[in-house]
Parts: C-alpha cells; structure tokens; sequence
C-alpha cells in the first residue's frame, strides 16, 4: 500500500544517520522520563494519594506517554501545517491524488518521537508487574483499546491545531495548552482535580475517556460498568473522526496565495 | 562596555515585537499553574505528616516558577545556532568585540524579554486569584529581586556554555533536547526541590539549576532565613564566575582550531 510505501521511505532516509539518529532517541528517551521522575519523587514522599499509589498511577501515566508518542511521531506534518499554508506548499499537496490529510500525516515522520512511547512501556510494564492481570482478559483488552483511544484522541488536537490554520494564521501557540497540557492533565488520575476541571476534559475534551476512566474502572476506582469502561476509548477514534470533519470544512474554504 | 550595552538594547527591541506570543504563553502559564496547584493539593490532602515545605509554600513556589518559567536556560539562540553551523560565526570574530561576551549579552537580552514581558501579569493575576502569597518580609522581597538577576546571570552563562559546545558536536540536538526537561526539573520548577528525597539533597544543593529558580524561591517564602541569605547569593555568584570563566576558555580553544571552510 501507498501509505505503507511512503512510511518505509521516510524511515530509511532517517536510518541514513544512524548516530544521529540513535542520539536523539535516546535523548528523547530520558528528556520524557523526567516527567515519571517527577511523580515518583512526589508519591515516594506521600505515598498514597486520593487512594491511588505509584504503581496504578503508572498504568495510567504508561498509557497516555505511549499514545502521546504514537501520536507525535506523525504529527511533524501539521505542526509545520501553518507554515505550509504560508508559504503556498499545500498547493502542491492538493495536486497530489492521495488524501492529503494522509500526505501530511507522512509528510516528516519523526520515527526519534517513538522514544517516548517506548518510555511510557516500559513504565507501563514495570506497573503492570505489580498487578496480577492475566495476559488474555477484559483487563489487556481494556489497556489495548486504552492506548488506541489515547493515541486517536492526541492525534485529533493536532489535527484541529492545523485545520485552525485554514481560518486564521494568528499565533497558536495557544494550542500547546492542549497538546502538552492534555499531557501533563492525563498522566495524573481526573480524580486528583476540581470537579469543572473534569467535566470539561471528559465532555468537550474527553481525555478522561481515553485512559482515566477504563484504568479506574479495572483498578475499582471508579463504579462504572465494565463495558461502558471498555468502550469509553472509543470517543478518541471519534473525536479524531469530528478532528478530521473539520479539517475536511477548512480545507474547502482555502484559497491558494497564487504565485 | 557601549557595544555591548547597544547589542543587549536592539535585541530586546526586536524581541518585544512578538507581542501575541506573550499572551498565548501567558495563558499557557495560567493553565499550568492551575493545573499544578490542583495536583499539589491533591497530593498534601492525602497526608498529615509534616513535610519540608507546605502546601501553601509549594503553591508560591509553582506560581513563582510559572512566573519566571522564561529565566530557564531551555533555548539556545537560533541565530547564533545557524551562525555555528553556516560558518558566518567567521565575521563576528573580525569585529573588535569578544564573542563570548556578545554571545553572553545576546543570551541575556533572549531571557530578560520573554520574563519581563511575563512575569508581572501572571504575578498579579495568581496573587489575586490563585493563592500566590505576597513575599515574607519587604527584606525577603528586595532579596529575591536580587536573586533573580544573579539567576538570569547564571542562566545566561549556561545557554552560552551551550552555544559554544556546538563548535563540537555540530548538531548539539542532542543537549538542546535534554536541556528543557533537565533544567526544569534540576532548577526546582517541576516538583519544588525541597520535596525530593533526602538521600538526592546533597547533590541537588550544589549543582548550578538550582541558582536559577529554587534559590530565588527560597528567599521570597523564607525557607532560607534573612541572615543567610547572602551564603546563597555567594553560592549563585561562584558558579556564574565558574560557569564563565569556563565558557570564555572553552571559546579560546574553540576559535584556536577554527577552520573556515571556503568563502
């Protein structure tokens, strides 16, 4: 497939330095590992929080770095969006017959960006070992359909971030808020925050969906049905869908800059 | 002393054109605080031990940090970045200036700007509505102002450290990427360093981050007493003094074996 094509291509232009490469991944590596560092400072010194300890933290916290990094490894494309648009490059993208969200999508894979999901496992892993689910149940599945949920909902902030673009050009920095504060939000349980503060990330934003609420549900935190816990990632894949909707409306009002 | 004076006033006059980004990083500074606060609190309602700081110390600590977030050494300069890489770092040494103190100032004026132009609002705005507690005394006041310019001093001779390692390892994507994480987290701004474990406190006392943010906090909320005050400032001059006078020997052995390449 086409897409499969342009992923082996880009890979392989990237494996041509590989010290570079290897550099990077590993700086990336330990850079996203701060952020475990720094709860586990705080849980070693308060042990258990609003019920919960490191290790059930950790699951929640693997779960959201892993699908970050799934979603970020891709997301080169629309972060320069902006730029593109500036700069008249999304002309040559529409002559192309391939969808273009999927051109962008593969645009500059940054495969070095995997390194945190590859972070996020290991914590993941490592939290995992402290419980005693078994590999075939409703508890893997669960996680699995966490992780997708998870990578769906980051991918479709970055892509509204873009399709914003279409609009207005203005600064967007703004939209960090929701990329990395959806990050730094979703490492720690909903729980721990004011009662408007979840609503607003489980209804309009639902980044409790993807992983707070099956990870409660499994660890019995929360009392909600198993079923609806399982199901709850599924509003990532469509929040990614409505992301994907408005790119689909911007991209139709856009006007080339000619030249 | 005029050049450099006149380099340091341009840059800062070119800096504070980017005026919508200050705002976007305003808000930016506002969610994280907030959100921090939330999660500080949540983390001291589970406990009735006593701790190093309180929660109302450690919520000062997260405003002060946001406050001043742009004093980290997190971002090298571009320009003098691409002047490494394309070779144009060749002119700058015909002027009858000395590098490394152009490059100093330029990395001053690149983290004076931003903390101005977002230190006071965000300041106001958490003392008015988000728990930021006023300074301990007026002395502690006046203390922590001074601290905080040893602090831009102090980051400043980093970020310059930094630029001049490029001459080694050309790309230097390597450190720029470690920088942000490590020096938010050594500098105390993450997770106050009061509340790390003992065992990691004699290391975390003496290396440099902490100059920059947890000093400078400490003396606004008083953990550090008035009297003692000035072993602190000495501790943040000393490794300015280290960290530049390193800087200005590494820079001697680098334009030592400078190539220019073409023209």
């Amino acid at each position: 497939m086409l897409f499969w094509k342009l992923i082996s291509v880009s890979i392989r232009s990237q494996m041509q330095y590989r010290a570079s490469f290897i550099t990077l991944c590993l700086a990336h590596f330990l850079s996203t590992s701060v952020y475990i560092l720094a709860i586990g400072v705080l849980f070693d010194r308060f042990h258990i929080v609003k019920g919960w300890t490191f290790y059930e933290v950790g699951l929640i916290y693997g779960i959201v770095h892993i699908g970050f990094g799934l979603a970020d490894s891709f997301a080169r494309g629309f972060e320069r969006f902006s730029q593109m648009l500036i700069q008249g490059d999304f002309d040559r993208v529409l002559l192309q017959p391939i969808n273009p969200l999927i051109q962008i999508a593969v645009h500059d894979i940054q495969l070095m960006r995997l390194s945190r999901s590859v972070q996020g496992g290991v914590v993941l892993a490592v939290s995992l070992s402290h419980f005693s689910f078994t590999l075939f149940s409703i508890h893997s599945l669960v996680i699995i359909l966490s992780i997708i949920g998870t990578a769906s909902f980051f991918y479709g902030l970055l892509v509204i971030q873009a399709a914003i673009s279409f609009w207005t050009l203005e600064s967007l920095e703004i939209m960090n808020i929701t990329t990395y504060g959806g990050l730094q939000t979703g490492q720690y349980p909903m729980s721990f925050y004011d009662r408007p503060f979840r609503l607003i990330f489980t209804f309009l934003i639902p980044l409790a969906c993807v992983a707070y609420y099956p990870i409660a549900t499994l660890l019995h935190h929360e009392s909600i049905p198993l079923w609806a816990a399982a199901i709850a990632p599924l509003s990532g894949i469509i929040f990614l869908y409505l992301a994907c909707q408005l790119w689909h409306l911007g991209s139709r009002r856009y006007h080339s800059t000619g030249s | 002393m005029n050049g450099y004076l006149a380099i340091l006033k341009i840059r800062m006059k070119s800096l504070f054109q980017y005026r919508a980004a200050a705002l976007a990083a305003i808000m930016n500074q506002l969610f994280w605080g907030i959100l921090m606060t939330m999660i500080f609190r949540a983390f001291f309602s589970s406990t009735s031990a006593s701790h190093p700081i309180s929660l109302s110390q450690s919520i000062t600590f997260i405003w002060l940090s946001q406050a001043l977030l742009q004093l980290l050494p997190w971002t090298i300069d571009k320009e003098l970045e691409s002047q490494v890489k394309n070779g144009n770092v060749a002119y700058e040494l015909i002027r009858p200036l000395d590098l490394y103190t152009l490059w100093f100032v330029r990395s001053l004026a690149m983290r004076l700007v931003p903390t101005i132009t977002r230190c006071l609002p965000i300041f106001l705005i958490a003392g008015w509505f988000f728990e930021l507690q006023p300074p301990i005394s007026w002395n502690a006041g006046v203390l922590f102002c001074l601290s905080v310019i040893f602090a831009f001093f102090l980051s400043s001779a980093i970020t310059t450290l930094v630029i001049i390692s490029l001459f080694w390892t050309i790309s230097g994507e390597g450190i720029q990427r470690l920088l942000p994480h490590f020096s938010l987290l050594l500098s105390g701004m993450t997770i106050p360093l009061p509340l790390f474990p003992q065992w990691m406190q004699p290391f975390l006392n003496i290396q440099p981050f902490r100059g920059i943010m947890d000093i400078p906090c400490r003396i606004y909320t008083g953990i550090i007493p008035e009297a003692d005050v000035w072993i602190y400032i000495g501790f943040q001059l000393a490794w300015i003094i280290g960290l530049v006078l390193f800087g200005q020997w590494l820079m001697k052995r680098a334009t030592r074996r400078f190539v220019i390449q073409g023209g």
